[in-house]
Order: structure tokens, then sequence, then C-alpha cells
């Protein structure tokens, strides 16, 4: 069995579409009836709903090797560790109410209990990997609803606390690297297509995050009126091949147009990540975006994308405590420990 | 054509139908006059929807609001949960919290949702029996009217195929539908 911290379907992107699809994720909303939603429950309630799904014999990728973490009791490196790889939402991390994690054998699923819906359940992979994933989530809703009465209703369908939620309670997304949208000042043309095509567009860490290294979350906003096939087929059929068919443009239009400058930056991006000593968060995300796409368009050789892709997890503060081993107390500059880190990895 | 606000020459991003003293009223409104009525407009950072915001406009415009005697407030048996607790979260309390607040519900339901308000598609294989299938048929036939009359062909295609599986009106309306439960 892999060990949860061998994240490395989470950073492989050697699929279709890789080149410009960092990670895809697939997310299930879902409530049990007989209880009041997490944010009217009381604690008592609460507990027994995470002893109930606790005890709950879940198939697909939770069938053997599950690791269950209660939040109340857990350390905060490794809460912030789960928020970094998105298998936690900050308001979970950060909550004070009965409430637990069931993580899979390779770390790449986990079921948040008692989120803003007593059931979260998350699936990621590495480039674009959609169907798998809701297929997988599929298998993984049914191994549950043999033991769970889910809330529904035949209007609404999958009944959640937020309206927003409701129907399908499926959301998929997928990570994009645009570096040449920005480049170009192209984004603002896509923030309105998505907008049009009705799609959540998000930082790194989703909601309220900034597009750190010119990665952007985007989601389908509707749950309700479309089946769980046809949400997949407009999503991952059309929207997301589109929108990398535009980054694609725009990577050809930038390297036709000057492509010294553009061999320029990933090289020189390459070189400070090389030899700094001290990198910041924000400097390490930017200078990677930049050599992730002089691979991606064959400027830079001899570094893969996954390795890039793995970098941009592993820069993050609660990681680079956990790889190297440091405590926090000896954590006297991240700046440094990153810098180290990034130099070795790309040596 | 592209349809233009009612108030000004801009094209009109938010389409709804109000019913007022039971007639019914099709508004069309550019971003900046929806903003002004207490629509939420999605913002550059692609669609997010305010759902605090579309209660409060959904309260603001259901007709108890109006009366000069008001009402108690609506509180749900289950939980607790009130119209002025909806509007402060933005969440419903509980299951039964979608009967009770239903009416005002539909409205911001449908916003939120590009327009629509009916399920369509799996659901667990317990509920398919209690599902009220004369419910659904008409839910499921206005759906399909309002894709025909927004020219959205593939949708209206999909929304006759679920209607198709339902069966004539009359026939088993009582009876649960695991036929229909079936289209997962």
């Amino acid at each position: 069995m892999k060990r949860s911290d061998d994240l490395t379907a989470m950073y492989d992107s050697d699929t279709p579409l890789g080149d410009v699809v960092l990670s895809s994720r697939v997310r299930l909303a879902r409530n049990i009836s007989g209880y009041p939603f997490v944010n009217r429950a009381t604690p008592d309630q609460l507990t027994e709903v995470m002893h109930r799904v606790q005890v709950t014999q879940i198939g697909g990728a939770f069938a053997t090797g599950t690791r269950w973490i209660n939040l109340a009791s857990s350390d905060e490196t490794d809460r912030t560790l789960l928020f970094e790889r998105n298998l936690i939402s900050k308001h979970f991390s950060e909550g004070t109410h009965p409430r637990c994690v069931a993580l899979s054998a390779d770390g790449c699923a986990s079921i948040m209990v008692n989120e803003e819906d007593h059931l979260r359940a998350q699936m990621f992979a590495g480039g674009f990997r959609l169907h798998a994933l809701v297929e997988a989530m599929t298998h993984l809703d049914r191994s549950l609803e043999k033991s769970l009465d889910y809330a529904y209703h035949p209007r609404f369908g999958y009944l959640t606390a937020c309206p927003t939620n409701l129907g399908t309670g499926i959301r998929m997304s997928v990570m994009l690297h645009l570096p040449a949208l920005r480049v170009l000042d192209e984004l603002e043309k896509m923030r309105r297509s998505a907008k049009e095509l009705k799609l959540a567009v998000r930082g790194v860490h989703g909601e309220g995050s900034d597009a750190l290294g010119e990665l952007f979350q985007i989601s389908n906003q509707v749950t309700l009126g479309r089946s769980e096939e046809d949400l997949l087929e407009e999503f991952a059929g059309v929207i997301v091949p589109q929108i990398v068919e535009y980054e694609r443009q725009a990577r050809h239009r930038m390297l036709e147009s000057d492509a010294a400058t553009a061999t320029d930056r990933a090289h020189r991006a390459l070189g400070i990540l090389r030899s700094a000593r001290l990198l910041s968060l924000e400097e390490s995300y930017k200078y990677l975006s930049r050599v992730r796409l002089g691979v991606a368009v064959g400027i830079i050789e001899k570094i893969s994308i996954s390795t890039i892709n793995r970098l941009l997890f592993e820069v993050q503060p609660a990681h680079l405590t956990r790889i190297l081993t440091l405590t926090p107390s000896a954590r006297s500059d991240d700046r440094a420990a990153r810098a180290s880190h990034v130099r070795s990895a790309l040596e | 054509m592209t349809r233009r606000c009612d108030h000004c020459d801009q094209p009109a991003s938010v389409h709804e139908t109000l019913i007022r003293d039971g007639v019914a009223q099709e508004i069309h409104l550019c971003a900046d006059h929806a903003r002004a009525q207490g629509f939420v407009i999605p913002g550059a950072g692609g669609v997010t929807v305010n759902i605090s915001q579309l209660l409060s406009a959904a309260h603001a415009a259901h007709p108890t609001a109006r009366r000069s005697t008001p009402r108690p407030a609506k509180t749900c048996a289950s939980c607790g949960m009130t119209i002025a607790g909806l509007q402060s979260s933005g969440l419903l309390g509980c299951p039964d919290c979608y009967r009770v607040f239903e009416d005002m519900l539909s409205g911001l339901i449908a916003r939120a949702q590009g327009g629509a308000s009916v399920h369509v598609g799996r659901h667990p294989e317990q509920a398919a029996c209690s599902i009220d299938r004369a419910a659904l048929r008409n839910r499921l036939a206005k759906e399909l009217r309002d894709a025909i009359s927004r020219e959205e062909y593939e949708r209206a295609a999909r929304l006759r195929d679920r209607l198709s599986t339902l069966g004539t009106p009359g026939a088993d309306d009582l009876d649960a539908n695991c036929d229909a439960s079936s289209q997962t």
C-alpha cells in the first residue's frame, strides 16, 4: 500500500491536457436524514453523526487503509498540511465543533464529516482525470448510501445546507495553469466566458484565495437541473478543453511574437530557483509557474512537469515542516528552508 | 437577438418573471439595475452566489413582507430556523426547512441554479419509491416550457426524456415510481 504522504497520483499530470490542467477534483455534498444540518445541530447530534459515519463500511477508495482524524484532538501542523493539500477546508480546519475527516490510503481522497454538510467527500488526481474521479465518487456514494439515509427531496434532489449545492450535490473542478493568458492580459476574457457558462473561478485554495502562480480553480456552479452525466459531459467534455485551448493558443502566440523574452523568463526563473537562498511562498509560486510554462512549451528540458507540480505543494509551510522534519520552533525562517528544498529538487 | 434592460440601453443579464397580484410580469435588467433592485450579480471572479442577499431580496419581494399587519414570522418546527436566521447565515437549518420555506426559496434557488428548479439526476434507491409522480411531472413540464422558451433545446430534450419515463398523467400517481428511479 502506498504511504499517505506519497502523493505521486496528485502530482502526475501526464494526461491529455496535462500541460495546462494541474489536477482534477470532484466533491460531493450529502446530509443524513433525521438530523439538523451542521449549523443547527447540537454538539451531541454532531458527535452522533460522526459515529454513524465512522462505523459505516465505506467502499471504493476507502475500502482499506482509511485513516480517521478527529480534528478536535489533532496536531495543528497536520491540519495545516491537510488544508494545503485541499483535503480539508479552512473553515473545517479552524472550527471548534465535533468534526472528523477520513483519509484514503493513497492520500488522494477525503471525507469531511460535519463541514457545512454532514458529509463532504472529495477525490483528487493529477492532470485531467475527471471522468475517472466521477466514476470513483459514484461508487463511494453508493457504498455510503447502503448504510446512511440521505436527506433527499423529490424536487430538489440531495438536500444541502446551502441551496447552491442542491440537486446532485456534485462539484467538479480543475486546477488550471494559465500563465500565457495572464501575460497576454487575456484573463479577463476567460473570466467573462466562465461567468457566462456559470463557472466559479477561484485561487489555489478555493473561495477567497488569490490566484498564486497563475493557478486557477474552475468549477461548475450549477448543481440542480442537470444530471451527473450531463454535468460531466458539459464540464469535462466541452468547457475544460475549450479553456485549455485558449491557453495553448496564447502560449503559441507568445512564443511566436517574442520567443527570446519567453525563453529568458523561463530560464531566468529556473536560475533564481536553483540559486536563491531565501524564497518566500509568493516568489516560489511566481518562478515555479514560469518554469512550468517553460517545461510545457519545450523551452526547458530535463525537468518534468510532475516535479514542478510536486514543488507547488511542497513549498507550502506545513509541507516544508513535514518534509524537512522541522519542529515549529526550529523553523526560524521558512524562506531558507524553502529555498534549500527547491534547490535540491531542481539540481 | 440580445434583450435590452428595461431601464436603459444595456444588454440585460437578469431575466425574471414576477407574479404581482396574480399577474405575471417579465423583467429584464442589466447588471447595474439588477444590483440596484437587490439581485446579486456575479463579480469579476466568476459566479459567486450570495444566498444571504438573495434571501433578503426574496423575502422583501414576498407578498407577506408587504402586509401592513405582519403575521408571526415563519419558523421551522424541526430546527427552529427563522427567516431572519436564514438571511443572516444563508444556510438552511435542516431538511424540513426546504418544505417550510419552500415558497420563499423557489425563486432564489432558480436564480442560484441558472434557472433550474427540479433535480434531474441520481437519487437514493430508498427514496425512489416516495416520489410524488404528479408533482414531479408538473415541475418537469414547467422546466420544459421554460427551456423551450429560452431556446435551450438540448436541455429541453433531456427534460422531455425524463418526462417520458414518468408515463401519462393519472395512471399511477399515487404509486411509487420505481421505474423512474432507475434514471441514474
